[in-house]
């Protein structure tokens, strides 16, 4: 009996959870993996569509009576690189009108002109040509016959499918892609982008924490940023940081703190110097780091509040009868109750951070040593159209980001279950 | 001690009342008032001057009587010390200063000799410090944003420091660039997709997740540990390495360019943190009130059609904000599979509207009002169930 039951509700369940499962098997995972097979092969974007047999209908009068017409069909292959084999072509014409000197490819019965045109090589281009005539003299509507679109059908293969695979995306992603600066590139990116945003969030935290008036409408404006578009943000702060005339460098000149506009977004070096050290900051990349920070603070922000305001009250309290200073109340009774999801939020961020793609195309699209791998991945894939190219710049983060996620549950995966 | 405390208390409040001040001048500057010195020094002393005098009176004035005086002193002394300024400028810097100094209320000479004082004070004026800087920061891109859909390319050119709006104008001038961007861009028709595809995606999503949430919630079955932690991990996985094989086969499958494609990756995307944001809230429905659904003879679809749903109906609001948001402000996979202008979304058709440089800033902040107001509105609206859900999910952007 209860058996029966058990194994009722294991249908159940599967049937509750399969159309979700196979829904993101399809979406997700399987691109995942697919990424693979395209990684190996040496495939353009304009490769993918698989070949079709296209023609364009023409329709010529050549005499005055417009009993016999002449059409052409502009005939192609529509891929560059690949053949189609067993071309067929079939047009209908209305009753009456036959064709004259009919290819010899072709034959005409029922109303229908049905040629083979056997196989068509890569950039194969022909204008084929039908002349009809009315059986009986009369004049043929044009606009009839033109109306009549003609079928074709071939067998090509799907450029995806074929099995010629190749190493030469992955060369060309370690020798060619300047790869060092790249993984350096994201890494600055990502680590300065999580520790900022933690660092603004526990102080923003500590802020709202405290016992001031409008605190909710302050925590509501603090997550501004998180909830606007993307789209919007990054366009808005293009144009505050823009050097001819935005408002950032208008106001710095206006009151002489710099003498010429600073280019943020567009110049990759800047000369600082400090104690009569001369150092080169990553101008645009320190500046699209800012954005990152002032965009995703308010999520750690959000949740280092939520574990502040669960520490029991008793111990500050405690701490007062002893004669702590804040300093000592924040360093030995806050920070430990929000270590654990420092750690957390830390390893989150850090892990999202590195995929971010967004906002860094929004604001430089990769430009002036803003390059990080999610930016090469569209570059290569889409602005260079190497897809197989792209596709490797994919595996890679992927595989980074395994080692990271098995970093993470070794390091603090237990405890990611008590917060 | 108490002259260490005390120089502190002068030098930390003085500092905090020059920043309030600044900002003000920079907001005032955006407003056409052409000031070229910020006046830090100047305003630094005569501010150390008003916290001295403030705490030397002490309580020999009633507190109401003290602020204002001191404050209209001190805006007196600043309106001769700065450049030539209207009235409503001076005003706002009384105002300001009365806040100051209705502030500095709880210290006194007395005050100053209390443990840990200097820490305190700093503390204290670091948190007032710290609000005003956030939501100077916060706010002020916004505030951008807003102002400059209202003006013109030239007046900005001209001046890009005048962020003044001229109410004298007509409504019709003044909105110029909502009328503009909604007759010769099409932004209707791309609110409409962005409706469809946001409420769509909330929709279906709901339709997935519900029942597969539910399962991993409460029935027993194999593999159920290992979806449970699959669900974190997918959502691990960034959409950047989606996007090639999606784009190639979408392109095979004729899916792009279609709201339908779009529907299908939203979905996908956020399927994972709604069943992991859905089934925290169903294990905490009481189990007995489905053993009396069972008990009626109700089968799965009964149970959560009559009971887990009616009973989660805040959960379930929380998700479907949180998906409509995300769908809304979705731009990566926009950008990817829609180049048509017919079928774009409202992230997709401001960002081909900045690709040509041609295009005056005031459409693309008009365009990035439209396409951020509903959501600011959504979200305050709905706060406290989207701060739950945040937090609940911990996830996904």
């Amino acid at each position: 009996m209860s058996d029966s039951l058990s194994k009722l509700e294991k249908r159940t369940a599967y049937t509750l959870v399969l159309p979700a499962v196979l829904l993101v098997f399809a979406i997700v995972l399987f691109p995942i993996f697919a990424n693979v097979w395209i990684s190996f092969k040496d495939i353009e974007l304009k490769d993918i569509r698989i070949p079709e047999p296209r023609a364009k209908k023409i329709v010529k009068s050549i005499s005055e009576k417009q009993s016999e017409l002449k059409i052409v069909y502009k005939l192609r292959n529509s891929s560059l690189i690949q053949e189609i084999r067993n071309v067929q072509f079939q047009d209908k014409f209305p009753k009456d009108i036959s064709p004259i000197n009919l290819d010899p490819r072709c034959n005409f019965q029922s109303k229908k002109v049905i040629c083979n045109f056997g196989n068509w090589e890569a950039k194969y281009r022909e204008n084929f040509e039908i002349n009809i005539k009315h059986n009986n003299g009369e004049k043929i509507d044009k606009k009839i016959i033109k109306s009549q679109k003609p079928i074709l059908s071939g067998k090509a293969d799907n450029p995806l499918l074929t099995t010629n695979f190749t190493l030469e995306n992955f060369k060309k992603v370690f020798y060619e892609n300047n790869f060092v600066e790249l993984l350096l590139t994201t890494f600055y990116f990502t680590f300065f982008g999580t520790v900022g945003a933690i660092i603004f969030g526990i102080l923003a935290a500590q802020l709202v924490n405290q016992n001031i008036q409008g605190r909710t409408y302050m925590r509501g404006i603090l997550l501004f940023p998180y909830v606007g578009p993307v789209v919007a943000l990054a366009y808005t702060w293009t144009l505050l940081l823009d050097p001819n005339s935005g408002t950032l460098n208008a106001l710095l000149v206006n009151f002489n703190i710099i003498e010429t506009p600073i280019n943020l977004l567009g110049q990759k070096y800047i000369t600082m110097s400090i104690l009569g050290f001369e150092f080169k900051l990553r101008l645009a990349l320190t500046t699209v780091i800012f954005f990152e920070i002032w965009r995703y603070f308010p999520l750690a922000f959000l949740f280092i509040l939520a574990r502040l305001q669960a520490i029991p009250q008793t111990l500050y309290e405690a701490a007062d009868v002893d004669g702590a200073s804040p300093i000592q109340k924040f360093i030995h009774i806050t920070l430990p109750q929000i270590t654990a999801i420092i750690s957390i939020l830390f390893m989150i961020r850090f892990i999202w951070n590195f995929n971010k793609f967004e906002d860094i195309f929004l604001l430089t699209g990769g430009a002036s040593g803003t390059r990080t791998l999610p930016i090469n991945v569209y570059q290569q894939g889409f602005a260079v159209s190497d897809i197989g190219m792209g596709s490797a710049v994919s595996i890679v983060i992927v595989m980074l980001l395994l080692s990271f996620m098995v970093i993470y549950f070794r390091l603090i995966g237990k405890r990611a279950n008590e917060v | 001690m108490k002259f260490k405390s005390l120089s502190i208390f002068l030098i930390i409040s003085s500092f905090f009342l020059s920043c309030i001040l600044s900002i003000w001048k920079i907001m005032s500057t955006l407003q056409g008032l052409s000031f070229t010195n910020l006046n830090i020094t100047p305003v630094f002393i005569i501010g150390i001057l008003l916290s001295l005098v403030f705490v030397l009176i002490g309580n020999k004035l009633s507190h109401l009587v003290k602020i204002f005086s001191l404050s209209l002193i001190f805006s007196i002394l600043y309106f001769y010390l700065n450049e030539t300024s209207p009235y409503w400028y001076i005003f706002g810097v009384f105002l300001i200063t009365l806040f100051f100094t209705n502030k500095l209320k709880k210290y006194s000479i007395q005050s100053l000799k209390e443990d840990f004082i200097s820490e305190k004070i700093i503390f204290d004026f670091i948190t007032l410090f710290g609000i005003v800087f956030f939501a100077f920061v916060i706010l002020f891109p916004f505030y951008i944003m807003l102002v400059t859909s209202f003006k013109t390319q030239i007046a900005l050119l001209v001046n890009p420091l005048d962020f003044s709006l001229d109410f004298t104008k007509s409504l019709s001038e003044l909105f110029k660039s909502y009328f503009v961007i909604f007759e010769t861009y099409n932004f209707g028709r791309y609110i409409l997709i962005s409706s469809a595809v946001s409420i769509g995606t909330v929709i279906v999503t709901l339709l997935f997740a519900i029942p597969a949430a539910y399962a991993v919630a409460r029935l027993n079955f194999f593999g159920k540990n290992f979806l449970s932690t699959s669900i974190l991990i997918i959502y691990m996985f960034p959409a950047i390495v989606l996007v090639i094989p999606l784009y190639t086969v979408f392109s095979q499958l004729g899916l792009r360019n279609s709201i339908f494609g779009l529907l299908i990756v939203y979905t996908a995307t956020t399927l994972p943190v709604a069943i992991y944001m859905l089934q925290g809230y169903f294990k905490s429905i009481p189990k007995e009130i489905e053993d009396a659904g069972i008990m009626d003879g109700q089968n799965w679809f009964g149970i959560i059609l009559k009971i887990i749903i009616p009973l989660s109906l805040p959960a379930i609001a929380s998700v479907a904000l949180y998906v409509f948001m995300i769908a809304w402000n979705e731009f990566l996979f926009s950008l990817m599979f829609l180049d048509s202008p017919k079928s774009f979304t409202l992230s997709r058709a401001i960002q081909y509207l900045s690709g040509d440089a041609e295009t005056p800033r005031q459409y693309l902040m008009a365009g990035s009002v439209i396409v951020t107001v509903p959501v600011l509105l959504i979200f305050i609206y709905f706060e406290k169930y989207l701060v739950s859900g945040l937090t609940a999910g911990s996830v996904k952007e």
